[in-house]
């Protein structure tokens, strides 16, 4: 083995070992180098995630002009925050309103905005949320305790393309004048799915 | 192809259980299966479509009894065993048998962040003008067709609008099986809940494909 790996088991199930097993043939060959594996997963795990997409939104809630700009051309506005790249090639930004809320899926397997999101959670790519989303939307949303008004319209987004799509929340009532940073903090992963609502001003005063 | 990943409106998944302060990886194997998956991609040649058709590509039983990532790790295995870049003997042994493939590129850790951050867009120059424009009505086409293909089942047949229009991409059905890009006119079309799930459906439920031109014909 070229890497010796903290194991929460010391016995390996035969899924540590084919990984293992395809890691070592891999780096023996010479087409990976496993400094840059270790690069992948340090990006994913400590600089990419969903605090890249509450900035976006934040700006979006405190400067109605980049708001615009991130509803017409979602790819430069984002960029022009400092986030671009794989898994979000091609963004649009969907906005919430009284009369109409946003949920994303990817019903054929895992597309998710990265660069904004991170990468996303077990649930986003299991089953029951990928098989539901978009025959029974409101059920799922019960499924994470969020109700909405009866007549408002469930938009359900599949993302069968290379397209990105981030929701772009209602900012909470009474979060008015606050600061980018302070309204970032109120702005969910979920709520930028779909599945969810940004915090209300009191959950984190 | 049609398989298990295709699981729009399938029944009977139950309710959908969210991981209170998930981590990225639930296991270490998992960090590097991702990995070598992502850093593979460069040396072996293949691209993206490639990639999710060979996770598709596996009977049902065997989609559905795997992980996320153990379908990631058979993915990768497929798609390197096939190009000869590793022997089916070498993953039974654990190690290197025979000499390597000469590869073009590899994935330098001074590489990644450029690498990630240029992405892989899919936009291309269009060679023909679009046929449908926002509001036109389309149907999905029916079909079931034997290769890699993003037109899931519960869209065909039925009847949307054009939401957006998004210019032309890689075309994935082509894409997947090598036969190049063939760029596409691509196209959010919306339905309504009722068209795609009948008259019982929540009124108030509009669901929307992103679907290349060829899977669309005027209605």
């Amino acid at each position: 083995m070229t890497h010796d790996h903290d194991d929460e088991y010391s016995e390996l199930s035969e899924t540590q070992l084919r990984v293992r097993a395809l890691e070592t043939i891999l780096t023996e060959k010479g087409y990976v180098d496993p400094s840059a594996l270790d690069a992948l997963i340090e990006t994913y795990e400590t600089k990419v995630g969903p605090r890249n997409g509450a900035r976006v939104v934040a700006r979006a809630w405190s400067d109605p002009s980049y708001r615009t700009w991130l509803l017409k051309d979602a790819n430069s506005a984002i960029a022009s925050v400092g986030y671009a790249g794989r898994q979000g090639e091609h963004m649009v930004v969907l906005e919430n309103t009284p009369r109409r809320h946003n949920m994303v899926v990817c019903t054929l397997c895992s597309c998710y905005p990265w660069p904004v999101l991170g990468l996303p959670p077990v649930w986003y790519k299991s089953a029951p949320y990928r098989s539901r989303a978009v025959a029974d939307p409101r059920g799922v949303l019960r499924d994470f305790g969020v109700a909405l008004p009866a007549d408002t319209e469930i938009r359900v987004w599949d993302s069968t393309s290379e397209v990105r799509y981030l929701v772009l929340p209602m900012q909470p009532e009474g979060s008015e004048g606050w600061s980018e940073e302070r309204l970032a903090e109120l702005v969910t992963r979920n709520s930028m799915i779909g599945t969810g609502l940004p915090k209300r001003p009191e959950e984190i005063k | 192809m049609d398989g298990a990943h295709d699981m729009g409106g399938a029944p009977g998944f139950g309710s959908v259980t969210e991981e209170p302060n998930e981590p990225p990886f639930h296991a270490e194997w998992e960090r590097r299966a991702f990995a070598l998956t992502l850093a593979m991609a460069m040396p072996g040649g293949w691209n993206i479509d490639m990639s999710r058709a060979a996770r598709e590509n596996r009977p049902p039983q065997d989609y559905l009894s795997k992980s996320y990532y153990e379908i990631w790790l058979a993915g990768l295995e497929k798609l390197t065993v096939e190009r000869g870049l590793v022997k089916p003997d070498e993953i039974e042994a654990g190690r290197a048998l025979h000499p390597p493939q000469p590869v073009k590129r590899r994935l330098s850790p001074e590489g990644v962040a450029r690498v990630l951050y240029r992405g892989a867009p899919t936009g291309r120059e269009p060679k023909s003008p679009a046929r449908f424009a926002v509001g036109d009505r389309v149907r999905a086409r029916s079909f079931n067709p034997p290769n890699h293909t993003r037109l899931p089942r519960y869209a065909r047949g039925h009847v949307g609008v054009i939401e957006l229009v998004h210019g032309c991409h890689v075309f994935p059905d082509s894409n997947a099986i090598g036969a190049g890009e063939n760029p596409q006119w691509l196209y959010t079309v919306c339905f309504e809940g009722r068209e795609l799930w009948g008259a019982d459906a929540d009124p108030t439920m509009n669901v929307s494909v992103d679907a290349w031109e060829p899977y669309l014909e005027p209605a």
